[in-house]
């Protein structure tokens, strides 16, 4: 990919690696903040969850009680700025007894093993 | 290579700091490109023009100047991060500047490799 042309419209597969819980540390609130950065230079972006990633998108987060913004209905507005691609690790998932009906968006679940296979055709991956 | 480099942790509470500099470093001495450093979340932290740690230690801020000063590096701190944070005009060390995400998607556009340093 030519790096002239940055202005030129050079669009890099980006994604978006979410390890961390929504809560107990700012990791998946400032990670957001990237993504949607990135959604302004019309970059193909792609969001990961894994680990504790998948609490992120959880239903029923009532986090005014430990007196931080809920911020999990960003998710839903990722819609909005054509941020479509969100995958979830099901191995994940299921050893934190959580099931797809549990998220809150419409994600694609995929394998560990497809997720390696996902990521090594990106061309640059953040993590936190 | 062309290298962007994305600092993710503070100075002297985690060792990711140190990493990226002595990475950023080793890749200037062996020819390399770094095109930009960027500074987010407590990462922003080593850009902090108060920090003076005892004098038997590393001093993480100054490594960066000299290194930025030495090869006219780029270190970008990102602002909401900074202002989460208390890292603003006036706190800012010498040698950094401040400025905005986009710095960050702008160098993963250009450069071969993002890499990260932080958990």
């Amino acid at each position: 990919m030519s790096e002239e042309d940055f202005d030129g419209g050079v669009v890099k597969k980006f994604m978006y690696v979410n390890r961390k819980a929504p809560y107990g540390t700012i990791y998946a609130l400032e990670v957001l903040e990237m993504v949607l950065i990135s959604a302004a230079f019309d970059q193909d972006v792609h969001l990961a969850f894994l680990d504790d990633g998948v609490f992120q998108i959880k239903k029923g987060q009532t986090p005014a009680n430990i007196g931080v913004k809920n911020f999990s209905p960003t998710f839903r507005a990722l819609e909005g700025y054509d941020i479509e691609k969100l995958f979830v690790e099901k191995e994940s998932l299921e050893e934190r007894g959580l099931t797809e009906a549990d998220l809150l968006v419409p994600v694609e679940v995929i394998s560990r093993a497809d997720m390696g296979k996902l990521m090594a055709e990106m061309d640059v991956i953040l993590t936190a | 290579m062309k290298f962007g480099i994305l600092v993710n942790e503070g100075p002297y509470t985690h060792q990711a700091a140190d990493t990226a500099y002595q990475f950023a470093k080793a890749a200037l001495e062996k020819g390399h490109e770094v095109f930009r450093v960027f500074f987010y979340y407590d990462g922003v932290n080593n850009a902090n023009a108060l920090t003076e740690p005892p004098t038997d230690d590393r001093n993480v801020v100054k490594n960066w100047q000299k290194l930025a000063e030495q090869y006219k590096l780029d270190m970008v701190v990102c602002v909401a991060a900074g202002l989460r944070r208390g890292i603003v005009e006036k706190t800012l060390a010498p040698g950094f500047r401040i400025s905005g995400l986009g710095q960050l998607i702008e160098a993963g556009i250009q450069c071969d490799r993002i890499v990260t340093f932080g958990d």
